[in-house]
């Protein structure tokens, strides 16, 4: 049945179909993944020319000197601190989004908002809030008779602060997702645990959470690795400090580039990145899949 | 069989007693409120910026801080659109992210095509490529992407901005799901009938997957319009400065107070608001495309 002849010709259909896609990713994805981590084994002019090679040295430098151990812990208790909250707020908003009543649209599209407020607005909106003498935020604070916080210029806060706009910016994508997800779980499940006589919290925790667990994997996936790539906040509000203490890694990749010119560094760095996203995201699957119910 | 169903329920509810009725108003009611306190929590910060918007200078940094304006200040429009080129920044903004959908829709739709209804050698090794590609980090690419937009001398151009965005896996993915449900006679019916692969693409593949390429195309749009770090690289001039980028103009400018910035950030939010509003049901479709697994 095999004819080589046909078979060629199938697959220059099929090329002029995938071509445009194929270029594109060749071009700015493919390419510059190859050529990234060639960057990482040499040395660079301020051009961002490959000098000399020096294999695996940036990576040894990496790990020894400077400030990456750090910036990669930054990263990761940022990962932790908008993840998990993240997550259990937009869960609480999806369950009262699922209410069934009337004009509950409104509110969908409510909850949804923070999706669109792309993320300069969101950090200055944010950096008003934080105002330290005259934001909204301190005045909350001092109103419930707690004293004022200097949210972006102590070190021990600003990462916090940083989490915090992180974490509303993804409730809009969060809820809208886990929502949809409530909503495709069949009604008769419910119905039955209600003849059997299951309370609100029995129900929640023996139907609504496995039925969800698909959507909820889902969710924390994509939010870590949103949450590993995070960048315009701190640009905006902290520019990684004070003190280092919001240098997450990718705003480290871009002051090595593109202030210090540092091109091959920086690209170790990226590519270290890359296997920590790669990595998590693997070990994710591998212990959380287990736990994921799937219909 | 169905208005029987529908009298019985009305003759149920009418015959519940007033203590029963009573109660579930009273657990709508608790329900509402708690709706609203959440919707107030979340929509805080616009509603505030909002406010702040429409304050005179000395009101938006007074303390106590001024939540409602005692009067309506449209002049910190009229300053940001002055201090910083506002519509240019939307304009570029809509033309970049017009251009990617655009091109998104091209691109992701051939190559779904080729992926639900040609068969080829190594497909499956190409599909897996696609696959890859959304696994790689966008930061881990942007060095050697820069150099290349450089050298082809697209820095400050709408083809620097759009061109790296033109095909998307993600994309590609969620057309070839829409396009796996068309029945599979339809595409026989049109073979038979002499009709070409390009010509199905066109006149029958792309018209019934309406929903899908709605969904790609709100999608596309929102995620382009709000890009940060890429504009932020490749454009210098404030000719080509896109939104987010060109905000930050509004923040280093000292005559500019909290109300001309938030202005600022009022204007460039109306088209993505406006977007929610009107394609709600379609990106809600294409966000949760990939959360539910059948």
């Amino acid at each position: 049945m095999k004819r080589p002849m046909r078979q060629w010709r199938s697959l220059g259909t099929a090329l002029l179909y995938l071509g445009p896609s194929l270029f594109i990713f060749s071009l700015f994805i493919f390419y510059p993944l190859i050529k990234s981590f060639r960057l990482s084994l040499h040395t660079t002019d301020l051009l961002g020319a490959e000098k000399q090679y020096v294999g695996f040295h940036q990576y040894v430098d990496i790990f020894t000197q400077g400030h990456f151990g750090q910036d990669l812990g930054v990263t990761l208790l940022f990962t932790a601190y908008t993840v998990i909250p993240g997550i259990l707020i937009s869960l609480l908003l999806a369950y009262i989004a699922n209410w069934k009543l009337r004009g509950i649209g409104v509110f969908r599209t409510i909850f949804a908002t923070p999706l669109v407020i792309a993320v300069a607005s969101a950090s200055l909106i944010w950096m008003m809030l934080f105002n330290p003498s005259a934001g909204v935020l301190n005045f909350f604070l001092q109103k419930i008779g707690l004293s004022s916080v200097n949210w972006l210029a102590d070190p021990n806060w600003s990462l916090f602060s940083v989490s915090l706009v992180a974490v509303w910016r993804g409730l809009g994508f969060n809820t809208i997702v886990l929502l949809s997800g409530l909503q495709s779980v069949p009604e008769q499940l419910y119905e039955s645990a209600k003849i059997d006589g299951a309370g609100p919290a029995r129900t929640f925790l023996d139907i609504t959470l496995p039925m969800l667990s698909p959507t909820l994997f889902f969710v924390f996936i994509v939010s870590v690795i949103n949450a590993l790539q995070a960048f315009g906040e701190i640009n905006i509000l902290t520019q990684g400090g004070p003190a280092e203490a919001t240098t997450v890694i990718v705003y480290s990749i871009y002051r090595e580039a593109f202030f210090n010119f540092n091109f091959s560094f920086a690209s170790a760095q990226a590519i270290v990145l890359f296997l920590v996203i790669f990595l998590l995201t693997v070990l994710e699957f591998y212990v959380l899949e287990k736990k994921v119910f799937y219909r | 069989m169905k208005p029987i169903v529908t009298v019985n329920t009305i003759s149920r509810s009418k015959t519940k007693p007033i203590a029963v009725q009573l109660s579930l108003l009273l657990a709508n009611g608790l329900r509402y409120l708690v709706l609203l306190l959440a919707a107030l929590v979340i929509l805080f910060p616009v509603l505030y910026a909002l406010a702040v918007s429409l304050e005179s200078a000395a009101e938006s940094v007074a303390y106590p801080p001024v939540f409602i304006p005692t009067q309506l200040h449209w002049e910190s429009y009229q300053k940001a659109l002055e201090t910083a080129p506002i519509l240019r920044f939307i304009t570029n903004s809509f033309i970049v992210s017009a251009v990617v959908t655009v091109g998104q829709i091209i691109t992701a739709s051939l190559a779904a095509y080729a992926f639900s209804f040609l068969d080829f050698p190594g497909r499956s090794y190409i599909f897996y490529a696609f696959l890859s590609t959304m696994m790689i980090p966008w930061e881990v690419t942007i060095i050697p992407n820069y150099f290349t937009i450089k050298e082809l001398g697209w820095l400050d151009t709408y083809q620097g901005l759009s061109v790296p965005f033109l095909a998307s896996a993600f994309g590609t993915f969620m057309l070839r799901q829409s396009f796996l449900t068309l029945p599979k006679q339809l595409f026989e019916a049109a073979r038979i009938d002499g009709c070409g692969h390009f010509r199905f693409f066109l006149t029958m593949v792309l018209p019934l997957s309406r929903p899908a390429l709605g969904t790609l195309a709100v999608y596309a749009f929102l995620m382009t319009y709000n890009q940060y770090l890429w504009p932020l690289l490749v454009t210098n001039s404030d000719v080509m400065r896109t939104v987010q980028i060109g905000l930050s103009m509004l923040q280093w400018d000292q005559a500019a107070a909290w109300n001309s910035m938030m202005a600022g950030v009022i204007l460039v939010s109306i088209p993505t608001a406006l977007l929610l509003v009107l394609g709600q049901k379609q990106l809600v479709r294409g966000l949760t495309k990939g959360a539910i697994k059948g």
